[in-house]
Formats: C-alpha cells, sequence, structure tokens
C-alpha cells in the first residue's frame, strides 16, 4: 500500500515541480475530454497553449489579459501569507472599476479635459480607494466582530455586482445610449495609453510588471513583509515576538483590496473605457488560482498570471474555432488548482511502499 | 393575513435548500471539516437533478442523482483533505471552482429546458385550512421531508451512539483515534454524506424553486449554508430556523416589490447577502461563546502517527 511519509522539511524542488506536474496532468485529462467530444486532441489542447500565443497580436491580448490577473494575484498573496483568506478579490475589483470608472465618468460628463498624467492618477487612486474601501468592510468585520473573512468576502462580491447593476441600469446609464445597461464612453484623456500601436495591450502591463518587483521587496526584504509571514506561518511565535495580529491583518487586506481595486481601474480605463454589467467575468476568482499556481511568490504569479489568461483567451478561441462551450476554461481552472493542491503533497511527504504503523517523523 | 400566509410559504420553500445543505455542512464540521465546496456541490448536483428530472419526470429520482453528484465530488473533496492533508479552505475553493465551471459546462445544454408542469401540492383537508393551510400546508413534500431530516439529525448527534462518536472525532480526533475508532474513514463518511445533502439541496433548488438550470443558479445558497451553520451554533434546530429565515429575507424582495416599495431592484437583491453579513457579524461578536459551540478539531487536519 501507498504510504505518506513526512518529509523533515519541505521540498523546494518539489513546490516548483507540482504546478508543472499538475499542468500536464489536466492537459492529459482535457485531451481525453476533447477526445470524448469528439474533437481532436492534438487541435484541442494548440487551441488553448499554442494558439493564444501565435503572433505579436495574440500575444499582446494575452499580457493583456494577465494584467488584471497579476496585479489581483498579489495582493491575494500577501493575504494567503498572512493566512487571511480573503477570496473575495472580484468583489473588491468590481468596487475599483466603479470607483475609477465613476471618477473617469465624472471628468467625462463635466467636460474636463486633463492632461492624462493628471486624470490617470486620479482615476487609478480612485479605483484602489474603491478596493480598499471594499476590504475594509471585511478587515473591520473580522477585527472587531471577528466575522469569517472567507463568508465575509465572499458575500461582499454579490453585493458589488448589485451595485454596478443598479448604476449602469439606474443613474450612470448613458442617456443617449438607446436604454442599454452602459455609461458613456470616457474621455479619450483618461484611457491608459497602448503600450504597443494598434493593440489594446496598454501602459498597465508595465505597471503590473513593477508591482511585481515591489512585491518581492516587500515580501521578502521589508520588516513588516517579515511580520506578515510569520503571522501566517507561525501566530504564537509572531504573538511572543509582539508582531501585530490585527496589524497584520489590516495590512493585508487594505494592500489586496488596493490591488484589487487598481485592477478594477485599470480594467475600467484600459480596455473597457465604459461601464457595463459585466465588467468583470471572473478574474477575481481566477486570480485565486493564479496566486497558488504562482506558489504565492511575486514571480511565479507573473507566469501563473500569463498562463490562466492562456487558458481564458484559449476558451474564447475554442468556443469560436471548435464550437465548443467558453464554460470549458472553468473547467480546466478548477481542475488544475484541484490536480494542483494533490501534488502539492508531494512538497511535504513522500511517497513510500509499505505497509505498517510506521509513523513518520 | 393572506400576504403573510403567502410570505411564510415562500420562506419554508426558499428555507428547504438551505436547511438541507446547512445540515449537511453541519455534519461535516462537527466531525471537524471545513467543506467550503458546497456551492460546486450544489451547482453540480443542481445540474444532475435538472437533467434527471427532464428525462425521467421524478422528483425522487432527480434528488438522488442530485444527492449522489454531491456525494461523489465530496469524495474527491475529502480524499484530498483527508489522506493526503491538503488545505482544506483551498481545497474547498478549489472544489467551489470546479464545481462552478463544471456544471456550466455540462449545463449549456440545458439552458432554457422547462420541466413538465407539476400539480400543485396540498396535503388532504389540512391545505383547505384559511390561512393555515396556503401558509404551511401545499409545499412540496421535500419541505416536510426536510423537517423530519432535522428531527432524525437532533436524535442522531445527541441521542446515537454513532452521533457521540461522530461528535468525539470532531472535539478531539487524538482521543477518538486512541479509543480505535477510524477517524479518517469516519470523516471520509461524512463528508460524503454532507456533500449528498448539499447535492439533494442542489437538485431541489434545480427541480423545485426555480425550476430551471442557468449558470450560478445557487447564487452563493452554498455559502450562506456556510454562514448559517456558525449562527446555528453547530445546532440542528438553529440550523432549520435559521434557514426559514433567510428564506424569508430572499423572498421579502418580492413581497416588497409587490407592495410596490419605491426601492431599486438592485438593493433588494442585496439583502439575503447583507443579511448574511450582519448576522454573522452580530453572532461571530462574542468569540467565547462561538468557541465554546465550535467543533474544537474544525478545520485542523489529523494524520495519525504524528
Amino acid at each position: 500500500m501507498l504510504k505518506l511519509e513526512a518529509r523533515p522539511q519541505p521540498s523546494k524542488l518539489m513546490s516548483l515541480v507540482s504546478p508543472l506536474v499538475a499542468l500536464v496532468l489536466t492537459a492529459l485529462l482535457a485531451a481525453l475530454l476533447f477526445a470524448a467530444l469528439d474533437k481532436d486532441p492534438v487541435k484541442g489542447l494548440a487551441i488553448f497553449f499554442v494558439e493564444p500565443l501565435n503572433g505579436v497580436r495574440a500575444i499582446t491580448e494575452v499580457l493583456l489579459k494577465a494584467t488584471p490577473l497579476i496585479v489581483i494575484a498579489l495582493g491575494l498573496a500577501v493575504c494567503y501569507r498572512s493566512n487571511v483568506w480573503n477570496i473575495g478579490a472580484e468583489g473588491q475589483f468590481l468596487l475599483g472599476a466603479l470607483a475609477g470608472g465613476g471618477t473617469a465618468l465624472w471628468l467625462t460628463t463635466h467636460g474636463f479635459v486633463l492632461p492624462r498624467f493628471v486624470s490617470l492618477p486620479l482615476v487609478l487612486a480612485a479605483g484602489m480607494l474603491g478596493g480598499m474601501a471594499w476590504a475594509a468592510i471585511v478587515a473591520l468585520l473580522r477585527d472587531r466582530f471577528n466575522a469569517s473573512e472567507i463568508l465575509v468576502s465572499l458575500m461582499l462580491v454579490y453585493v458589488a455586482q448589485q451595485l454596478v447593476n443598479y448604476l449602469v441600469f439606474g443613474p450612470w446609464k448613458d442617456p443617449a445610449g438607446f436604454n442599454f445597461p452602459q455609461t458613456k464612453t470616457f474621455d479619450a484623456s483618461t484611457w491608459l495609453p497602448a503600450l504597443v500601436d494598434k493593440t489594446r495591450l496598454h501602459v498597465g502591463f508595465l505597471v503590473a510588471l513593477a508591482l511585481v518587483g515591489a512585491m518581492w521587496v516587500f515580501m521578502f526584504r521589508s520588516y513588516k513583509g517579515f511580520q506578515l509571514q510569520v503571522g501566517g506561518l507561525a501566530p504564537a511565535a509572531a504573538r511572543y515576538a509582539g508582531f501585530s495580529a490585527r496589524g497584520s491583518l489590516w495590512t493585508a487586506l487594505m494592500i489586496s483590496g488596493a490591488l484589487a481595486g487598481l485592477a478594477g481601474a485599470m480594467e475600467a480605463a484600459g480596455p473597457l473605457r465604459q461601464l457595463t454589467p459585466h465588467i468583470s467575468t471572473g478574474l477575481g476568482f481566477t486570480a485565486i488560482i493564479v496566486v497558488f499556481v504562482g506558489r504565492l511568490h511575486p514571480v511565479g504569479i507573473a507566469f501563473a498570471g500569463v498562463l490562466l489568461s492562456m487558458m481564458l483567451i484559449g476558451g474564447e478561441l475554442g468556443q469560436s474555432r471548435l464550437g465548443l462551450p467558453n464554460a470549458l476554461t472553468g473547467v480546466f481552472q478548477g481542475l488544475l488548482l484541484v490536480l494542483l493542491l494533490a501534488c502539492d503533497t508531494l512538497i511535504h511527504y513522500r511517497v513510500k511502499l509499505g505497509s505498517g504503523l510506521k509513523s513518520a517523523h | 393575513m393572506d400576504a403573510i400566509a403567502l410570505l411564510i410559504a415562500a420562506a419554508l420553500l426558499a428555507g428547504t435548500p438551505l436547511a438541507l445543505a446547512g445540515l449537511g455542512l453541519l455534519i461535516n464540521e462537527r466531525a471537524g471539516v471545513l467543506n467550503l465546496g458546497a456551492e460546486g456541490m450544489m451547482l453540480v448536483a443542481a445540474v444532475a437533478g435538472f437533467a434527471t428530472a427532464l428525462s425521467t419526470g421524478s422528483d425522487l429520482l432527480a434528488f438522488a442523482a442530485g444527492a449522489a453528484a454531491g456525494a461523489a465530488l465530496a469524495l474527491c473533496f475529502g480524499a484530498l483533505v483527508i489522506w493526503l492533508n491538503t488545505n482544506q479552505y483551498a481545497t474547498g475553493l478549489a472544489v467551489s471552482l470546479f464545481g462552478y465551471g463544471f456544471s456550466a459546462f455540462v449545463g449549456v445544454a440545458y439552458v432554457g429546458k422547462k420541466l413538465a408542469e407539476r400539480p400543485p401540492f396540498d396535503l388532504p383537508g389540512l391545505g383547505a385550512i384559511p390561512v393555515l393551510g396556503p401558509a404551511l400546508f401545499r409545499q412540496h413534500w421535500m419541505v416536510y421531508a426536510t423537517m423530519v431530516l432535522t428531527a432524525a439529525m437532533i436524535w442522531y448527534l445527541y441521542k446515537s451512539r454513532s452521533g457521540l462518536v461522530l461528535r468525539a472525532i470532531g472535539e478531539s480526533p487524538e482521543s477518538a483515534h486512541a479509543l480505535g475508532y477510524k477517524v479518517r474513514l469516519i470523516r471520509l463518511a461524512a463528508v460524503c454524506v454532507g456533500g449528498a445533502l448539499c447535492g439533494v439541496a442542489g437538485a431541489f433548488l434545480s427541480v423545485v424553486y426555480a425550476p430551471l438550470w442557468v449558470e450560478g443558479l445557487t447564487a452563493g445558497r452554498g455559502w450562506i449554508a456556510l454562514a448559517l451553520t456558525t449562527f446555528a451554533t453547530w445546532r440542528p434546530i438553529r440550523v432549520l430556523l435559521g434557514a426559514y429565515l433567510f428564506g424569508g429575507v430572499t423572498m421579502l424582495q418580492f413581497a416588497l416589490q409587490g407592495e410596490g416599495v419605491q426601492i431599486a431592484s438592485q438593493f433588494l437583491a442585496m439583502l439575503p447577502y447583507i443579511a448574511t453579513i450582519v448576522v454573522l457579524a452580530l453572532i461571530s461578536r462574542n468569540a467565547a461563546f462561538i468557541r465554546v459551540n465550535m467543533p474544537a478539531s474544525l478545520g485542523k487536519p489529523f494524520h495519525p502517527g504524528t
């Protein structure tokens, strides 16, 4: 019988190998699923893992979609490292889009055409504040009322979506929009400038890369980042060292709220340029998978963000080219995370052939 | 009076899936396992139940299919968290995300399909009583079955030997293990039963409550059911009553709209979620009270021999 034997120390190698194994297993299951659906498995896999990188234009689309995933995931990594289970980044993202997009809309409807170096910081800062405000509710209720951050942050996703619906169906609806639930298109002075000409990729991608670097410094070279991690790994040790658990809770949630909000504002001022009920397609939830595939490490998250973005675009391509339901992406995403968690067992345990009651030490 | 009777009836109907899922999660948590995958299990079961009802026309078979789907997903979840010691939060979340995607994928074929019209439910004789009749006695049989199930669960947890063992495992798996109980097997069984009940809840939503299938049909009810176990301080009767209360809040929006209250429908749609947050905060406020009532090993893995 197979037996798990605890490793004396977590294996660093396995923590890098595990996502790759999980990815290969996901691809194998995907191939089986394609075969079951009477589609050519090779063609199907190519749609998900090769086609999205075929040509400059395709690559810019992948990076465009990876941008919010990376930015949100960086914030979530701080939360999960400090053992704060914020699973409502989707809601913080929506509030960021509302606050940032709302600012752009206000500038537009009031006829303020400011230079970009003034208007863009305003829009992005508003987005960060919006995300932080939403995360602050979670932090406050956890801190003062001991309420589970998992449930509160998730419930707030539904509230946020209804708030979006209210605004775009109601007060913010474009009066000249033939009654469609959407706002006016923002003035061009609030758009994020394109990074590559004639594509949708915007400078937000550079912001995401800069944040990867900043987050690495924060996590591994700053005292506050160290405190947060100790609090997550060994709460008792953190308490003994005098690190404030409440401080860590607030810091983690404010950082992840700000980053999710920033991602939302960048979506609004980037590819969307207006607000609709469909601001997000579940990016805040996909980002959770990005965090785990990226090993809660900023650099890993950058790569994982690109991978999951490829899968999202692959789903769209599969729909248009092979007639597969777009929901297939969700199946693969979920499978990837489940398989990854299973493979992660290898980080802490060795698999041994054996029978006995031999205990692991 | 009639409006109130209808609201009560609606609360019982809307509360039933919450109660079923809540009781399932209660079993999980009493054994020490926190199942964040409930939403995913309910969604997959909702599709399975809807497909079965569509092809067989039998509610009973639809619930059975839902239970099987929920239990199958729960088995995967249980194997991961109980044998491979994966993180319960992350694994549950993964199951929820997978369930969302998988149900959306399988459910594509069922969007827009309609189930056959069913005869109105009416307990013979009792349904004709004024006010009380429409409020209480014109429900689907599963509504009454859920009440019976609650009573059965109270008996099981507090009066049966097996229920005592289950609670002991939730409080102290080490002691139960030392007494020779197969902690991991019993936990797995509890997880599967819990998943099956979440599955029945999902099938009830798609077959009786909605009755239709759309992507994300459960709309967070799996998570509300999770919150419900905390509100109920892990007691079955309070799960049932809490579920009816939340069912009532869900239905209040339609009642208010019917009365012509001038509030944007989106704010009314927020009500169940805001109510969950508010009640959760009020109940959790007293940390000591929660600690005393919560199964002590909740969320903690148990690995014999370490």
